[in-house]
């Protein structure tokens, strides 16, 4: 695969430079971190979401980012987290925090250690289908049976609480924990990046073989990526559901799936800020089609602007977002090439 | 359960799984020859169905043709639509990344969605089944088998040894099928691998919407059909073998008796079982049933 | 260094929008949030309940107790786990002063309790989860349509009466299917009947085939079936072509024959169906709806086009009650459970639960009409199991 570390290397992945102070994104968390200040209700409730989703890209970001896994079944990681939490939650009472989290997480991991123990055998566009029908089967689950209560889903009445000084029902304070969340993931899977473990993994998406023949347990490793990439995702669901109140399959449906790979690929494969700026240019990507300020009654065809937008964005930024800089600098500079091939 | 319902439910399968394959062996192909993932090709199927509604009573009015004349006149214009789309669009992912084949094709469906609600409407419609095929064939004493359908695995039967005939007997088949196993060999042979992509890309396209005039009449032409047989298909080619026509056709017959067994049989499991199937074959083999070619 | 240029310019473009998403609207405007299928399989449907909604307003010339109407819309695509996020856009960022949706009852649901949470007023034009009136049941929360069980309680009670004794019961495997079949089972085993085998499939597919056969093979005096929109037409004429229309006949809910006539054709003649409304009602009011909407959208109007037009008319009455104040939840639910309202599907009121009380109509496909032959049920009311107002 050649051609895809290519890719990685020219939108200059971590694990290439040297270890500069990330300031634009210390800016931007701290913009995060400021905006309960000055915001309304909606654009906390908006923030929320979109933060939610970023974490939900992070996971998906370290198997196809830093593992070179391409999976299309992350919504079933992310439908179990959220359906754990509801289902560990009572009709009658808050639950505890401590217990519900750790347990949504371990679900959604558990279920991608089977995933993985099954589909890292297969191989390219193999791996891309069978993480599919793993997901697709999740869905149905849920979807058929009276385990996750249909295809109406589940209310969730109570929202966990830790104690009494952090309660997930107030708006704030889910809007803290979530950031918080954010920057735990963040700053994880950066270490991750950097640890032995990480180069390992870096090693395999580059060229597995080489590994292999170097004495690594090359499934071992995507394996282990893939369980915690699993768990991450689960974090996201519990986050999701408890934000919204309400769980439902669709959460587990491959147009979730899609829908995030496509924030990490606008955002910019092979960095951790790709997947968050790829979540919000997602998310306010659509709130732009569907505004009826500035589209009218067009507005309800928002979906032609974004197919457009998205088909528009692989024509011109292969490198996603976060590779638009570099793409612009060449252009000024005067090569002829916009793929980002270096001479 | 009797032999006669056996029989009937095996009727059924089979039908279902022939559609299925006229549909997938255009995305096997797409996949096969171009290496190109097609997100879009469930909605060729819904373009299918929605032209044979659309172009029903103008076919009528300036051909004076019935359903017969509809078709021919859908195909053609599906190949037309395919020769512009492969210079306009899809020439663009050859060599491209799975992913960013997958993201553009992902921007197309929804692209084409919105044309079609924009020129055609979001109603539900229904196309007539021609007079003489509308009769149906007594099974059993209560059962009565619909001939329209047994007409639809006709053709769909036809087609495939249509396929099969070309992609062997003939000099552009042998150019497909090595196309698929080397791309890079067939090109350093002189062959002008941009013609034979464009070829392969309108067949396949002009397939689906085969598939979605044939199958209109005992479907309904609704929006959001497209999405329905695009992973269901994805299966089928994937359980196959990328780029083998036997593999989608064996495939997609085991899925239709897999899916429709399981409803009678097991209804709450029947959705996952078809998964559960193609998890299964996946790990015996890692990459399909057959290879291509 | 190189990326401050894009993270910069994202910063700012993110800040304005945030900016005028935090805008709070004021004024006297009366601020209706249309939160409906614009796109996707029920597009249709949307699009007939905002016309029947419209079509009352201009007839009472743009105002509802004095106050002009501005209309918010928000595209649900049927689609619960995005409906969360739509509502709060109503609710927190364009501050609406009425919810009105929707169509898809995971969606609903999912509207039902933000507006529970929220005290904003809602009114559900067409889905008929069981659980919006029941235990998601609130002061706020209001019907304009039907639950669920009503035209299976219904059609359940007419079957018994005809002295059928054994049933088939077909419908897609979710909420509104089994509510809509548990209604049937309820009414029909009242009446002396059993339902000898029910048989679903996953929603939405529509590969009918092995469940027919199955009916075929289980030989029931009639069939029960549950099924709307594309799947309503595809399972009519797949029954029809399977020769078991002649054989076995086939009931259903009035959803499998409203708005799908055109497309099932001649495979849906004297179809016997229970629903709300009918295309030949004998009122003047329905007449005087058919021709204004006729008039008005070119298009036949339809039970989801009626059902928009009483959810104007619920918030009507309520708003006249209160004079215009959103905020009075008390008065305006009192004004409305008193209220008759006079519908083009004939005059209901409602319930406590706030699901309408109303005549279940026993109609028949003729020509490409639903014509009423007959009451399936008087006054029938949703016993609103597990709603504790």
């Amino acid at each position: 695969m050649a051609s895809v570390s290519d890719l990685f290397r020219a939108s200059g992945h971590a694990s290439t430079r040297s270890a500069a102070v990330p300031w634009t994104l210390l800016l931007a968390l701290l913009a995060l971190a400021l905006l309960p200040y000055g915001a309304g209700s909606y654009a906390l409730d908006f923030v929320t979401k979109t933060m939610v989703y970023a974490i939900f890209a992070l996971s998906l970001e370290l198997l196809v980012g830093s593992a070179g896994l391409v999976c299309f079944g992350q919504s079933a990681f992310f439908g179990i987290g959220a359906y754990a939490t509801v289902l560990l939650s009572s009709d009658t009472g808050a639950a505890s925090l401590a217990r519900v989290l750790p347990l949504c997480m371990l679900a959604a991991a558990g279920y991608a250690l089977l995933v993985g123990a099954l589909s890292l055998r297969t191989r390219g566009v193999y791996f891309i289908m069978v993480t599919l029908a793993f997901a697709q089967m999740a869905y149905y689950v849920v979807h058929d049976t009276p385990l996750g209560g249909g295809t109406d889903g589940i209310y969730l009445l109570f929202k966990p609480v830790l104690g009494d000084w952090l309660d997930l029902d107030q708006a704030l304070t889910l809007y803290r924990f979530t950031w918080a969340s954010l920057v735990l993931v963040m700053a994880l899977l950066a270490l991750i990046n950097r640890s032995r473990f990480g180069r390992a993994l870096a090693g395999i998406r580059v060229n597995e073989q080489r590994m292999r023949a170097s004495g690594y347990a090359t499934f071992y490793y995507k394996l282990a990526a893939f369980t915690l990439s699993g768990a991450l995702a689960g974090w996201a669901g519990f986050l999701f559901a408890v934000k919204d109140g309400y769980v439902n399959p669709e959460l587990m449906s491959w147009h979730l799936s899609g829908a995030v790979l496509i924030m990490i690929i606008l955002g910019g494969l092979g960095q951790l800020r790709g997947a968050l700026l790829g979540a919000f240019a997602l998310a306010l990507l659509q709130e732009l089609f569907k505004s009826e300020a500035l589209f009218g009654g067009f507005a309800k065809h928002w979906h032609l602007g974004l197919g457009l937008a998205i088909i528009a964005s692989v024509v011109c930024l292969p490198h996603g977002l976060m590779g638009m800089p570099r793409q612009l600098r060449k252009r000024l500079a005067g090569y002829t090439s916009a793929s980002g091939e270096t001479p | 359960m009797t032999l006669a319902t056996f029989l009937v439910q095996c009727l059924n399968a089979i039908q279902y799984g022939l559609l299925l394959f006229l549909v997938a062996s255009g995305l096997t192909l797409i996949f096969g020859i171009m290496g190109v993932i097609n997100l879009a090709h469930g909605s060729f199927y819904m373009i299918g169905a929605y032209l044979a509604y659309a172009l029903a009573g103008p076919v009528a009015a300036t051909l004076g043709g019935g359903f017969f004349a509809t078709l021919v006149v859908g195909v053609l214009l599906a190949v037309a639509l395919g020769y512009l789309l492969e210079w306009a669009f899809f020439s663009f992912l050859y060599g491209r990344e799975h992913l960013q084949q997958v993201l553009m094709t992902y921007g197309l469906i929804l692209v084409l969605e919105e044309v079609r609600s924009l020129w055609l409407g979001d109603e539900v419609h229904s196309v007539a089944v021609p007079e003489w095929l509308s009769g149906s064939l007594p099974l059993g004493d209560l059962m009565h088998y619909p001939v329209y359908r047994l007409f639809v695995s006709g053709v769909c039967l036809v087609l495939a040894l249509l396929m099969y005939w070309v992609l062997t007997r003939t000099r552009l088949g042998m150019m497909v099928r090595a196309g698929s196993v080397n791309r890079e060999m067939v090109q350093s042979l002189g062959i002008d691998i941009q013609f034979l992509y464009r070829i392969v890309f309108a067949a396949g396209l002009a397939m689906a919407v085969l598939a979605g005039m044939v199958a209109s009449p005992v479907s309904s032409v609704y929006p959001g059909m497209g999405d329905s047989v695009l992973i269901v298909c994805f299966v089928v080619v994937v359980i196959g073998g990328i780029g083998s026509i036997r593999g989608a056709l064996l495939a997609a017959l085991l899925m239709g008796l897999v899916d429709t067994f399981g409803k009678v049989l097991l209804p709450q499991a029947a959705g996952v079982l078809v998964y559960v199937l193609m998890a299964l074959i996946l790990i015996w083999k890692p990459s399909g049933l057959f290879k291509a070619g | 260094m190189q990326h401050t240029l894009i993270h910069r310019s994202a910063l700012a473009a993110a800040a304005l929008v945030f900016s005028s998403l935090a805008i709070a609207q004021t004024g006297s405007k009366l601020k209706v949030g249309l939160m409906l299928p614009y796109t996707g399989t029920y597009a249709a449907l949307g699009n007939a309940i905002e016309n029947g909604f419209r079509l009352y307003l201009s007839e009472q010339g743009g105002k509802m107790a004095g106050r002009e109407v501005e209309f918010f819309k928000v595209d649900d695509e049927s689609d619960p786990s995005k409906a969360t996020d739509n509502v709060n856009k109503l609710v927190k960022r364009d501050n609406v002063d009425v919810l009105v949706g929707s169509v898809h009852s995971g969606v609903a649901m999912a509207m039902a309790k933000v507006a529970k949470e929220t005290g904003t007023l809602l009114i559900v034009p067409n889905a008929g989860a069981d659980a919006v009136t029941g235990p998601m049941c609130a002061t706020n929360i209001y019907r304009s349509s039907f639950s669920n069980w009503q035209p299976g309680y219904a059609m359940g009670e007419v079957m018994a009466k005809k002295g059928i004794k054994k049933v088939a019961t077909i419908t897609w495997k979710y909420a509104a299917g089994d509510e809509a079949v548990r209604g049937f089972k309820e009414g029909f085993e009242k009446g002396g009947g059993t339902v000898v085998k029910e048989l679903n499939l996953p929603f939405p597919t529509v590969e009918f085939q092995a469940l027919l056969t199955d009916i075929a093979a289980a030989k029931p005096d009639a069939v029960f079936s549950f099924f709307a929109g594309g799947g309503a037409v595809k399972f009519v004429k797949d029954y029809a072509a399977a020769g078991l229309k002649k054989a076995i006949p086939l009931y259903g809910s009035g959803f499998l024959t409203d708005g799908t006539l055109e497309a099932q054709g001649a495979d849906a003649d004297g179809l016997l169906t229970a629903l709300h409304y009918a295309d030949s009602l004998d009122n003047a009011k329905d007449k005087s709806f058919r021709l204004a909407y006729a008039k008005a959208y070119k298009l036949q109007p339809d039970v989801y086009a009626v059902q928009g037009y009483d959810a104007a008319q619920i918030l009507a009455v309520g708003l006249k009650a209160t004079q215009g104040d959103t905020g009075k939840k008390a008065e305006f639910a009192a004004a409305v459970e008193a209220a008759r309202i006079d519908s083009p599907r004939g005059p209901f009121t409602l319930s406590r639960a706030h699901n309408p009380v109303q005549d279940i109509y026993l109609r028949q496909v003729s020509g490409k009409e639903n014509k009423l032959v007959g009451i399936a049920s008087k006054g029938l009311s949703d016993p609103a199991r597990g709603c504790k107002l």
